[in-house]
């Protein structure tokens, strides 16, 4: 049953790209979402038994390669982590397969190519996710990279998208290659790459030693920061995640798939599935929770100013993953897969909401050109200020209960990076309230400054749009209540897939005893944060343009994302394509082949005065042969 | 005599110069003998192929000796016969050969309009002496097949290439050359000492440590031209870019391979303490390689020598791998060849698709080609993302098993060792942009016609191969598996009695790596995991 969940959409992939031509576009979206929908049925079937199991399940389907004592198996493997990403993504998945039918509807060429990919990096994220060794996840993680990289760049006659789509795919790459480092180290240490080999022996190697910059180091602590940088490029974290905005390039629907709901999650996926080794690195895990926080923070305040409504939902989605990643670094993974689920919920909907917006009014994205929308879309308007509570933390919404216990488990978790991680928890709760409410009064009240041409055209989307928005509305408010107990409560739930050092033990169980303002707090300045947004964007809406006025250096710092492109392309970009032709017109045309070339002209130059002692005179010719003799048996003399 | 009875290998050898000679006395009408010629090399190829084919089919996995050995007196009073067989190591580099001569001569079907006949015969000469290379098994039958192929490639290069063909003509051919003498001289050296120039009695012949460190340093300037290593790799970008289609193909594909055929095999089994004394160097040379050439290929504006580039970098991930000398580095180096033979031969035949349109290799000239050529697109796609080591594409695996190869030796060399990851898809996907994204705006290239029928039975096999390296690699590492155990096994043994000696000479020699050295209690487990 698993491997169907995992390779249906392989196989609707490879029709509708394959046969997009004589199927037809009808053909080839049918096909790709009946396969959908057979995987996702597939896959629940697959949760729920591996959920009343409790233990994994796994489907070993060939050997990859084995070489020496480097054996790598393709096996999928179901545990409850697994079963729950793998139910996620299919479920989700689906319904972004058939809002596309309705975003892409008006494509003026044929959209097989569209619905090709997106399966296709369905497959490939079932693939990570359900993957029994590091290589195959990895084989997912760049699959998932790749489907990105086409996806972003889906119309390749624009340059920009064309860029972002390079730029998401290099930046990746970057943490790949410390994963692929990660990777080998992780054999080095353990000699096996599979997870059952490497969790069981963790133990056995936490002493290991290696030996970096001329002194010994944990082996564990080395892998998994190397693990940890592979996953901020992934998911986005502060220093890799400039990709992330620029992806917003793609069309709607990829945003809402990729870049929202499943891809970026994979680094906070990765440090769940590795918890067993996460949970004795207890440097790394500081690390890790000092960057989610910053990135926390640092998203959301950019999200504060951003004018293009998805570049908005791109930060807040950065800064989300921030959370997730705060609560793996306090050692309580459940909290972040937690967090990761609901996000995907409401985070989809936000997208396919803000979708749906920018289908409204002829794909204009700019939210200083909307304003006033609600009454014409007004299912839309609903579904989008459900996604918005759920994102902000309003009870009883999803996030209220995830976001909530992310920031309790930083506080229950103590210490510097507990403490950390709370602040910045907190502070950013009250920023993603103040841009999420921005964004919905600029969107859909006030006065309308929508272009006049455009305003008498706009209209609610068709039903294939609107029923996934439908779904995902419910799935943001209930996911919440309904998972809490199993995900947070029962250790018997998780069965062991994810495991937590002593201090996310304690942490687990100090989350429910917090003192109640503590616990509070998130709440308390997610209201504050609305409230703002209602003063700054209906009360007194001149008072934003005068903050900007009287702050101009913040709020440019602001504006151009903490500078962090331009900084990039000062260090790295620039100097890099200098060097690159430095190396090429000297060092290479110049320097290296001025050495043979400059050869070629000396022998030319001696070679043309040798020529005039061929003057064709026999006896010259008999002389120097004589000295050339006599020189010889003199030499020969010598050296006897 | 041999497990399949007749001498094999020197029928694969062989039967191309046998079709080669026929063609040549081709007599009519230059049209007529211009298809005949064609028609001829395919056929003498295909059925070259099919007959290497009955290599792979009766080939012994079990043992690590040479296998279809044939032994013919040839100057025995000088120690020196005429000695064919394969191994492991050389088998699927034979079958390399095999397969991209009839891939070659099918892209020059067209391309290639004067003087069919002598064109068609190099290649055929070409073949002999590549496959001649792989399969001898006595240095100076080696020799003349490995200098062999200097010629007709010269030829290849000098009468069908671009416009400045003659100065790529020679550099190609003074370099190899240059490196060539040097190892001429090895030879005879090691004729003088040995008495013979027999591989299988070369290989574990112990030699002294000072003759080893010299012998390696002609070798090395022999097989690092011809890999080619930094710095001496600037006759590739040239000789690529004047040559037409096909001889990029199988410079690329095979000739390339034969610098790392020959590091594993002769330097590594041979002078196992040198090649031991000087794997920092090689290191040194190798990262400088992949960082340096990588970012070079990032500003070419020529397709063809973007390309070229790339092959240096990923060459110098092979000689990483190759002197790491583990099983893991050495398998992940035959691998990466492998891989690379069939990928940058793709590459290059990509490009020649576009070139025999627009008959320009400039990549402004080009832009928005997916709207107008969607299958090549796909094509072209598969092959930069094998290029660029993508999971599921053959380029994928040799990577990674050098990267944990070089992790034994040294962490800074695997990280250095894999920014080709970055740096190949940057440049990679930067050329994949220009040429095949964007608004297609150029009259010219609005005329452009998707893959004819015959560049598509020239892609399928390449495709086909470069997926399946990459989801099965069984298939092929079946081959190489117990000689690269066979070969591992001889060098430890030559190395063991001086290995404490040659183990401190090492890290004295190598004060830029002091994090190389292991913590003691990694032995425990090192042992734990046998």
């Amino acid at each position: 049953m698993g491997a169907w969940a995992v390779f249906l959409p392989l196989l609707g992939s490879f029709v509708a790209g394959v046969f997009g031509k004589p199927i037809g576009d009808r053909g080839a979206r049918l096909f790709t979402i009946l396969c959908m929908v057979l995987a996702t049925c597939a896959a629940e079937t697959e949760l729920y038994r591996v959920l009343s199991l409790h233990q994994e399940i796994s489907y070993p389907l060939a050997r990859w390669f084995a070489l020496d004592s480097f054996a790598v198996d393709w096996k999928l493997r179901f545990d409850t982590l697994s079963a729950v990403m793998v139910g996620m993504v299919t479920f989700v998945s689906t319904f972004i397969h058939i809002y596309s039918v309705g975003y892409m509807a008006h494509e003026p060429k044929r959209v097989a190519r569209f619905f090709s990919y997106l399966s296709l990096f369905t497959f490939a994220m079932l693939m990570l996710v359900t993957a029994d060794n590091l290589v195959q996840l990895f084989f997912g993680w760049e699959g998932v990279g790749l489907a990105s990289y086409l996806l972003i760049g889906y119309w390749y006659e624009k340059p920009s998208a064309c860029a972002a789509a390079i730029k998401a795919f290099v930046v990746n790459r970057i943490g790949d290659l410390f994963f692929a480092v990660g990777i080998a180290l992780l054999f080095y240490v353990f000699g096996s790459v599979s997870f059952g080999d490497i969790f069981a022996h963790v133990a056995d190697h936490a002493g290991d030693r290696f030996t970096l910059f001329g002194a010994p180091h944990h082996a564990l602590e080395i892998v998994a920061l190397l693990l940890f940088i592979g996953a901020t490029g992934k998911s986005a974290q502060l220093g890799l995640h400039v990709w992330l905005p620029d992806a917003m390039e793609g069309p709607t629907p990829v945003s809402a798939l990729i870049h929202a709901a499943t891809m970026v999650t994979a680094g906070v996926f990765l440090m769940a599935r590795m918890s067993p080794l996460l949970s004795v690195t207890p440097v790394t895990l500081t690390i890790i929770t000092v960057v989610g926080g910053a990135t926390a923070l640092f998203a959301a305040t950019v999200g504060c100013v951003q004018n293009d409504i998805k570049r908005v939902i791109a930060y807040s989605t950065c800064s989300q993953l921030g959370y997730m990643f705060v609560a793996a670094g306090v050692d309580v993974y459940q909290a972040s897969i937690f967090h990761l689920i609901t996000h995907a919920f409401f985070k989809a909907l936000l997208f396919l909401g803000a979708g749906s917006v920018i289908h409204a009014v002829s794909d204009e994205q700019d939210i200083r050109r909307m304003g006033g929308l609600w009454r014409k879309i007004p299912f839309t308007y609903a579904v989008m200020w459900v996604g918005s509570l759920a994102l902000a933390g309003i009870f009883p919404f999803a996030g209220f209960y995830s976001k909530d216990a992310i920031i309790e488990a930083a506080y229950a978790h103590g210490g510097f990076s507990g403490m950390w991680g709370y602040v910045c928890g907190v502070a950013a709760a009250f920023l993603t309230a103040f841009y999420s409410w921005r964004l919905l009064f600029l969107v859909f009240h006030g006065p309308s400054r929508v272009d006049p041409k455009v305003a008498p055209h706009v209209h609610e989307s068709p039903l294939v749009m609107t029923a996934p928005l439908g779904v995902l509305a419910v799935g943001a408010v209930i996911a919440g209540f309904m998972l809490r107990e199993d995900f947070l409560g029962l250790p018997t739930f998780w069965a062991g897939s994810i495991v937590n050092g002593e201090a996310g033990r304690a942490a687990l169980e100090g989350m429910e005893r917090l003192p109640g303002l503590i616990s509070y707090l998130p709440t308390i300045v997610a209201l504050a944060g609305i409230a703002l947004a209602y003063f700054m964007y209906q009360v007194a809406p001149t008072v934003p343009a005068a903050l900007a006025r009287a702050f101009p250096p913040v709020y440019r710092f602001l504006l151009n994302k903490w500078y962090f492109d331009e900084l990039y392309d000062f260090l790295f970009v620039r100097p890099a394509m200098g060097l690159a032709r430095l190396l090429w017109q000297v060092g290479d045309m110049t320097i290296i082949d001025g050495v043979p070339n400059g050869l070629a002209s000396l022998v030319d130059d001696s070679s043309s005065q040798v020529s005039r002692l061929q003057t064709g005179s026999v006896a010259i010719y008999a002389f120097s042969m004589l000295i050339g003799l006599v020189l010889l048996v003199t030499l020969y003399l010598f050296l006897r | 005599m041999n497990q399949v009875g007749f001498p094999l290998l020197s029928l694969i050898t062989w039967l191309p110069l046998v079709g080669g000679l026929f063609i040549l006395f081709m007599r009519g009408e230059p049209e007529v003998v211009a298809r005949n010629a064609r028609w001829g090399a395919l056929w003498t190829s295909l059925l070259v192929f099919a007959l290497s084919l009955l290599l792979l089919v009766r080939f012994d996995f079990s043992t690590s000796r040479f296998q279809f050995v044939e032994d013919v007196h040839w100057l025995s009073a000088f120690g020196v016969d005429y000695r064919m067989g394969v191994d492991g190591i050389s088998v699927l580099f034979v079958l390399l050969s095999t397969f991209l001569t009839p891939i070659c001569v099918l892209s020059s079907w067209e391309a290639v309009k004067e003087n069919v006949r002598e064109y068609m015969l190099a290649f055929l000469i070409l073949e002999t002496m590549m496959v001649g290379a792989f399969s001898a098994l006595d240095f100076v039958v080696f020799y003349v097949f490995f200098e062999g192929v200097l010629i007709p490639m010269f030829l290849i290069i000098g009468v069908w290439g671009g416009p400045r063909r003659i100065y790529s003509a020679f550099k190609f051919f003074l370099y190899t050359l240059a490196g060539s003498v040097l190892m001429l001289l090895a030879l005879v050296a090691l004729w003088y000492y040995a008495g013979t120039t027999d591989l299988t009695k070369l290989i574990g012949m112990p030699i002294p440590t000072r003759l080893q460190y010299w012998l390696f340093l002609a070798f090395l300037a022999s097989f690092a031209v011809k890999v080619p290593m930094w710095p001496v790799h600037t006759w590739l970008p040239d000789a690529h870019v004047e040559a037409p289609t096909a001889g990029s193909v199988i410079l690329a594909g095979v000739l390339l391979k034969m610098g790392g055929y020959g590091f594993l095999r002769f330097s590594l089994p041979m002078l196992p303490q040198a090649s031991l004394y000087f794997a920092p160097l090689m290191f040194a040379l190798s990262v400088v390689a992949i960082v340096y050439t990588s970012l070079v290929a990032l500003a070419q504006t020529d397709m063809k020598k973007l390309i070229a580039y790339s092959s240096v970098a990923h060459m110098g991930v092979v000689t990483i791998g190759i002197f790491v000398a583990n099983a893991n580095g050495i398998n992940g180096a035959l691998y990466q060849m492998l891989s690379h033979g069939i990928v940058s031969a793709a590459l290059f035949l990509c490009v020649g698709v576009v070139y025999d349109r627009l008959h320009t290799r400039e990549i402004a000239r080009y832009g928005g080609l997916a709207a107008r050529m969607p299958i090549y697109a796909v094509v072209f796609m598969v092959f930069s993302l094998a290029s660029v080591g993508l999971p599921g594409t053959s380029g994928f695996i040799g990577e990674l098993l050098v990267i944990i190869g070089a992790l034994r030796i040294n962490f800074w060399l695997a990280l250095f060792g894999a920014t080709g990851m970055i740096l190949g898809a940057a440049y990679m996907l930067y050329l994949y942009r220009r040429v095949i994204f964007g608004p297609l705006t150029r009259a010219e290239l609005r005329a452009m016609l998707d893959l004819s029928p015959r560049e598509i039975a020239v892609f399928a096999p390449l495709v086909a191969l470069t997926l399946w390296m990459g989801v099965y690699p069984a298939t092929f590492t079946h081959y190489f598996q117990s000689s690269v155990d066979g070969l591992l096994r001889q060098r430890e043994a030559a190395l063991a009695p001086a290995s404490h000696l040659a183990a401190a000479h090492l890290t004295a020699t190598d004060p830029a790596t002091p994090a190389s050295v292991i913590e003691a209690s990694f032995v425990g487990s090192e042992g734990g995991r046998q």
